[in-house]
């Protein structure tokens, strides 16, 4: 394991120092020009007037972040209380992130774990099946998925065929098929971080905890999860992150009763609600949320760091 | 490190709890592929091994429209794939082997900021971008976005790679006279190439597989392969989208299958 030390003479090389503002020029031009800068025109047109039929007008108002949070009755002349429709389709994108990150998490954790206490030469190939379905096209893992749950899918008539059900069990259209499906979306980006952290973990430490009469469980709640906490941490925000903002799960397994974020955006840029600056201002509302969480998680891994995990 | 007894590191139970992560993860798309091969009319029963479905694709009443769907899909994923490599190999110089500057870190969160920006927000950005700036949505659209949120896919292993090699090699060419672009193209290129190519790999097969955004940024009529399956999809998965789903998955895995042993080919030892 002595392979960290042998990469550091390229760390600190300096041979196109003269060169690096070409050189970071066209990743600099490509992803300013079409990244950061149509962020920034998103933030504006949030605060500009709706256009009917699409589109908007060039007029500042702030009338998509106030129907976002306020509701003034049918004229908008009633006193303003607080509307309730999209902060709910947000808390219910919250929560079916959090569930599909803590399925991630009770499963992904035991595979990370087990795959990095393999033999040295077996855990790339454990990582690789794992990671292999990752690269299959998310949208044909969803539809996947939803032939896989159907009421009269292999799944089901599996569980009636061995004789556990009588009848077929609705999960499509259901919360927990949405959580589903999240969790089957990204659940390597928690077994990755995870694997990664127990990896480095040095074992001799459970030894020390057994050879005090720490039993196993123990030892694993109360010296191996504190050690490898940033891995954990890491992958919780991985999969909570796009599981918040996605659109494919909840669309396909979740129908319409389990509206995430990405439905209420999609529906103001592509069905008939067409109401372009509440899409901005909702995408807004969810880039800020997500920008506060990796934030917050920058300054986890830097204080852990610091104190030498 | 010293060798710890194996019943201390291992815990009854994660085996099994690894295997069905295991099952969960490639069921579904198991029984997606044998389903294509159904010779059934509808998905639901199973009438024996056929290939109609797969016949039906390239044949069949939708057989148009996926073909240029998928004409699409492959031209834009090789040029997506081939310009986000480039910017990313340049990229990757600058940040392994340009010293420490006050803009690395900078630099470094623009580069990975399509993997930080939830998909549908940028989606919606560069719907707004493109339709504020007037540009009429369509192949050209969806290529350029492709490039943009490749480039870290390709970034990551291509820097990687760089930064497991020692600029010794470059250094001694240089100290026999070499210029540094002899240096670059003759020594560091060729080191190079396993990161370059998975970088490569990675960047196509993310192209290939995107529709969120290219939902948003295509225009009236153009279709890739994602958004016509979505488009089939809503009104019922048939099997002739089964078949195309497995010919897609078998390309995507045959890629990272490719990228994987290719990287670890280790030519530097």
């Amino acid at each position: 394991m002595a392979a960290g030390a042998a990469s550091g003479g390229s760390a600190r090389a300096d041979t196109y120092k003269d060169a690096r503002g070409w050189l970071l020029l066209p990743s600099w031009a490509v992803l300013g020009i079409f990244v950061l800068g149509p962020v920034g025109m998103m933030l504006i047109y949030s605060f500009l007037t709706k256009e009917f039929r699409g589109g908007v007008i060039w007029e500042p108002s702030l009338a998509a972040y106030d129907q976002f949070f306020f509701d003034r009755g049918l004229f908008g002349d009633e006193p303003p209380t607080i509307e309730w429709t999209y902060i709910t389709i947000f808390w219910r994108s919250i929560w079916q992130a959090g569930a599909a990150t803590l399925l991630s998490l009770l499963i992904g954790f035991p595979t990370a774990y087990f795959i990095a206490t393999r033999p040295e030469n077996v855990r790339p190939v454990w990582v690789f099946l794992i990671t292999i379905p990752y690269w299959v096209n998310l949208l044909i893992r969803t539809v996947s998925m939803k032939f896989l749950l159907r009421d009269q899918g292999p799944l089901n008539d599996f569980l009636i065929s061995t004789g556990l059900i009588d009848s077929p069990i609705h999960i499509v259209n259901t919360n927990f098929a949405v959580q589903l499906g999240l969790f089957y979306s990204y659940l390597p980006f928690m077994v990755l971080p995870v694997y990664a952290a127990v990896e480095r973990y040095n074992f001799s430490l459970s030894e020390a905890a057994a050879d005090l009469y720490a039993s196993k469980w123990t030892t694993l709640r109360r010296i191996v999860l504190p050690a490898v906490k940033p891995g954990v941490v890491a992958g919780c925000i991985l999969v909570f992150v796009p599981s918040m903002g996605s659109f494919l799960a909840p669309d396909l397994l979740g129908g319409a009763k389990n509206f995430m974020i990405g439905s209420l955006i999609e529906e103001q840029f592509k069905g008939n609600a067409g109401n372009w600056p509440f899409g901005a201002a909702a995408s807004m509302i969810l880039l800020t949320m997500v920008l506060i969480i990796l934030m917050f998680s920058a300054r986890q891994q830097a204080k852990a760091d610091k104190a030498g995990g | 490190m010293a060798h710890v007894n194996e019943n201390i590191k291992t815990y009854k139970g994660f085996r099994t709890i690894t295997l069905f992560c295991l099952v969960v993860l490639y069921a579904p798309l198991v029984i997606v592929t044998i389903y294509s091969f159904n010779a059934s009319q509808s998905i639901t029963n199973w009438e024996g091994l056929s290939l109609r479905w797969y016949a039906d694709v390239f044949t069949g009443p939708e057989s148009a429209k996926f073909k240029t769907a998928a004409f699409n899909s492959f031209t834009i994923a090789i040029m997506a794939a081939t310009a986000s490599t480039m910017i990313a190999t340049l990229a990757a110089t600058a940040m392994v082997r340009g010293g420490q500057f006050r803009l690395r870190t900078v630099s470094f969160g623009l580069i990975s900021l399509p993997l930080m920006v939830p998909e549908i927000v940028t989606a919606v950005a560069t719907l707004i971008f493109f339709n504020a700036i007037g540009f009429t949505r369509g192949y050209l659209t969806i290529l350029v976005a492709h490039i943009a949120f490749c480039i870290p896919f390709a970034y990551l292993p291509i820097s990687a790679r760089m930064q497991g090699i020692e600029d010794s090699f470059e250094q001694a060419a240089m100290d026999l006279y070499a210029t540094r672009r002899q240096a670059f193209t003759r020594i560091l290129m060729p080191l190079m190439a396993p990161g370059i190519i998975s970088g490569f790999l990675l960047a196509f097969i993310v192209s290939l597989d995107d529709f969120i955004i290219t939902n948003f940024v295509k225009g009236a009529g153009v279709e890739t392969l994602p958004t016509a399956i979505f488009g089939s999809v809503k009104q019922g998965i048939k099997p002739n989208i089964m078949a195309i789903s497995t010919m897609l998955l078998s390309v995507s895995i045959v890629m990272v299958t490719i990228s994987y042993f290719v990287s670890k080919s280790d030519s530097t030892k």
